[in-house]
């Protein structure tokens, strides 16, 4: 009661400075137009950008349920900070919910979190310009501490030179299987593109119903494709990206999978649904995808027993000079300009993505700082789920194709609506690159993104 | 003050009367008035102001207008709404005024007493659970129905919702949730009708079919008039349906479907508020016109 009457004075005691505040940009347009913008006066340029008054208070931090432990164990080990906790979707699948709300704080100006995770590498490419995510390598983060996040982790947040987010975990590709099942077949793991489908085909003859892989999520091209090194999203620019889907390596790879999706070895319902998870999920043989499929798929949703899932690193095509593969999301950590507790916030920030005791020991995903990925793989290995250690994940972490980027639009929603619907209907992915091409050359240019192809 | 001083008691009292209620009435219509304006007006106006404007605020004319319809989305989005709004309104005519009709005949027993809350249930929940209720119906693998959907040929979720069953489905689910308050509607209307008609038409020897068709239809005209001028402009705005569909197939349906969504897009992911503003304006052009064409043509407004 009393603290309802409290914000109603204080929104009032607001409104009227507001209004004062009104009248007095009014009077000064004649003379000078400076100084008007929304909440521009008292701030104090530090760090980068310009810093709000700063004050005591509850931290607002924004996560996905996923992250809600992170929070969850900051708080236990800083008992004195005074925490606000609010879990939302993290964005998932494009979701946009975090950039809805905060064009919608813009207008309000107020209600922003202080520091938000995101499952999505793409937030800088709006958050910057809504002014919104606050420079992390100018004064907030020491350059020490950056520096060891692992080479690359970081460029999905970097606009211009400028770090507007730290990431949480890598999401590198590599090729899942289950030890057992390989060793009761009299298989070996195939090291080529072209072993694996051959392996592929011999399965879909010998031993119908189990599965090589999945082409039916909306990251499917981001484990394939991507590590075929399909030019479909290369990001040349701040807002210019190259397109080009139906180049040789995206026709060799969607050609593997189509055989393999012919054959039935490869299923087409994405590991997600609910048809998988009934009907398939038993079945799996090898599964190439994102390095959190161990903990989050295999253990999480498959309940796979402990002992089966080992991990290989992603097949090459032969004759390939280096190693390349996919990455499938991996999250990241916006801290916000209009915070007013830009110091609680960074303490958070860093802790949450650096920290041995939650990236370390608690992080379903591959820690993007390094330190605490050593310390993650030790803490895997040790766990005794996996089928022998999962070392190939650190290899991979470093051999993420870098031509391909995170550009404003969801490469993910065009996927599932341009292809997925088309492989429902029997349609081979090589016939669907081209319209593939002209989905991403429409979404990119609506978006303002120069696009070349 | 004249009056209240008049010697005649029945007259004063008489007027007094009228004044309370001529006081009542004003009390009811202001309460409306209110929300009309803080919710109707105001929001309305303050679309079309966005709409003609830009982001600094300035006059832009037809320029955010004409930038939205140079989307490739809303040429296929208008496409998809309009074929919805076919689908929606003809079952919605031809299956409510047709239940409605089954309903009044079985009136006089318990049949019809249950069928009417039956009818009205799903209307009952609330609009974004019972689409929810559909995404189950719909997937083979948890569905209550998968024998019917695997006897159609669909084995998963995706076959299901392919393209070209979209317009379909979603006509399926708004009748689902919307049809049984307009059964009931309707029904009301029909028991409206005065029974010295109905009897002067069974006398005449008008058979149940000739009854309904050439009585009871004609006179619940006004009544469909009303059902379809609500539902064209629910129809055109067209949006929990496939954001919902879009969310549980992971984008692979449903994204970018109608125009509401489109104009979503607009103000929360292309950060263009003046765009989005430009498209609900379309839509409120649109309807307020097709419900102008339906009342000009039935004869809405006139006396009995």
């Amino acid at each position: 009661m009393t603290a309802m009457k409290q914000s109603v004075v204080r929104s009032r005691a607001l409104a009227k400075r507001r209004s004062v505040l009104l009248a007095g940009c009014v009077a000064a347009v004649v003379a000078t137009a400076t100084a008007c913008g929304g909440g521009a006066t008292n701030t104090n340029s530090k760090d980068g950008f310009n810093q709000v008054p700063q004050k005591n208070g509850a931290l607002t931090v924004w996560v996905d349920s996923t992250r809600l432990a992170a929070a969850k164990l900051y708080q236990k080990l800083h008992p004195d900070v005074k925490l606000n906790i609010v879990t939302y979707d993290g964005d998932a699948n494009g979701s946009n919910y975090l950039q809805t709300k905060v064009q919608l704080f813009n207008r309000t100006g107020k209600g922003w979190p202080d520091v938000v995770f995101s499952s999505q590498n793409n937030e800088v490419t709006w958050a910057v310009d809504a002014n919104f995510a606050a420079p992390l390598n100018k004064g907030l983060v020491p350059a020490e501490t950056l520096g060891k996040f692992a080479e690359g982790a970081n460029d999905v947040c970097t606009v211009g030179g400028t770090a507007y987010c730290l990431r949480n975990d890598l999401s590198q590709a590599v090729l899942w299987y289950n030890a057992p099942l390989m060793k009761e077949f009299g298989y070996t793991v195939p090291t080529t593109w072209e072993e694996y489908q051959q392996l592929g085909e011999k399965v879909a003859t010998e031993h119908p119903g189990y599965l090589v892989g999945d082409a039916g999520d909306s990251f499917t091209p981001e484990i394939y494709l991507w590590a075929g090194k399909c030019g479909a999203n290369h990001i040349t620019g701040a807002k210019s990206v190259s397109v080009n889907t139906t180049s040789a390596e995206c026709t060799k790879m969607a050609e593997l999978m189509d055989v393999l999706i012919k054959k039935k070895s490869m299923s087409i319902s994405g590991v997600f649904s609910t048809d998988f998870g009934k009907n398939k999920a038993d079945k799996v043989l090898m599964m190439p995808g994102p390095s959190w499929y161990g903990g989050a798929l295999f253990k999480g949703t498959f309940k796979t027993p402990a002992k089966q899932i080992a991990a290989a690193p992603i097949p090459q095509w032969s004759g390939e000079a280096s190693p390349s593969t996919g990455n499938v999301g991996g999250g990241t950590w916006l801290l916000s300009q209009h915070s007013e507790h830009v110091k609680a916030a960074t303490d958070f920030i860093t802790w949450v993505t650096t920290s041995d005791a939650y990236q370390g020991k608690v992080a379903p995903g591959f820690p993007a700082y390094a330190p605490a990925a050593e310390t993650w793989l030790k803490q895997q290995n040790a766990s005794g789920y996996f089928a022998g250690d999962i070392n190939v994940l650190k290899d991979a972490s470093t051999q993420v194709w870098p031509g391909w980027g995170s550009g404003q639009f969801s490469q993910e929603a065009i996927w599932a609506a341009t292809v997925k619907p088309g492989l429902t209907q029997g349609k081979t992915i090589v016939s669907l690159l081209p319209a593939w091409q002209d989905s991403i050359v429409k979404y990119a240019q609506s978006n303002g993104y120069k696009v070349s192809q | 003050m004249t009056v209240t001083h008049s010697p005649v008691s029945s007259v004063r009292r008489r007027s007094q009367g009228a004044r309370r209620q001529r006081r009542a009435g004003t009390a009811f219509v202001a309460a409306y008035v209110v929300l009309l304006i803080a919710f109707g007006v105001v929001p309305t106006a303050y679309a079309v102001y966005f709409a003609f404007s830009n982001a600094q605020g300035a006059f832009t004319g037809f320029d955010n207008f004409v930038t939205t319809m140079q989307d490739f989305r809303f040429v296929p989005a208008l496409g998809h709404v309009g074929l919805y709004l076919l689908f929606w309104l003809v079952s919605l005519v031809v299956i409510v005024v047709g239940l409605a009709l089954m309903l009044h005949r079985l009136a006089s027993g318990g049949a019809g007493k249950a069928l009417r809350f039956l009818f009205y249930i799903p209307g009952a929940l609330a609009g974004a659970a019972s689409v929810l209720v559909w995404l189950f119906v719909l997937d083979p693998t948890v569905s209550p129905v998968s024998s019917l959907l695997g006897a159609l040929g669909y084995n998963t979720f995706g076959e299901v919702i392919a393209p070209g069953h979209l317009p379909l489905l979603f006509t399926i689910i708004a009748f689902w949730t919307g049809a049984g308050g307009w059964i009931v509607v309707i029904y009301g209307a029909l028991n409206n009708i005065p029974k010295d008609v109905m009897e002067a038409a069974r006398i005449d020897g008008a058979g149940a079919w000739q009854t309904a068709w050439r009585v009871q239809i004609p006179m619940l005209r006004k009544w469909i008039v009303y059902m379809v001028i609500l539902a064209f402009a629910g129809g055109a705005q067209l949006f929990v349906e496939p954001q919902l569909l879009s969310l549980a197939s992971v984008g692979v349906a449903g994204r970018d479907y109608s125009l509401n969504q489109l104009s979503y897009d607009f103000a929360f992911q292309m950060n263009n508020i003046n765009g989005a503003a430009a498209v609900s304006v379309e839509l409120l052009v649109v309807s307020l016109s097709a419900a102008a064409l339906f009342v000009a043509r039935s004869g809405f407004f006139d006396a009995e």
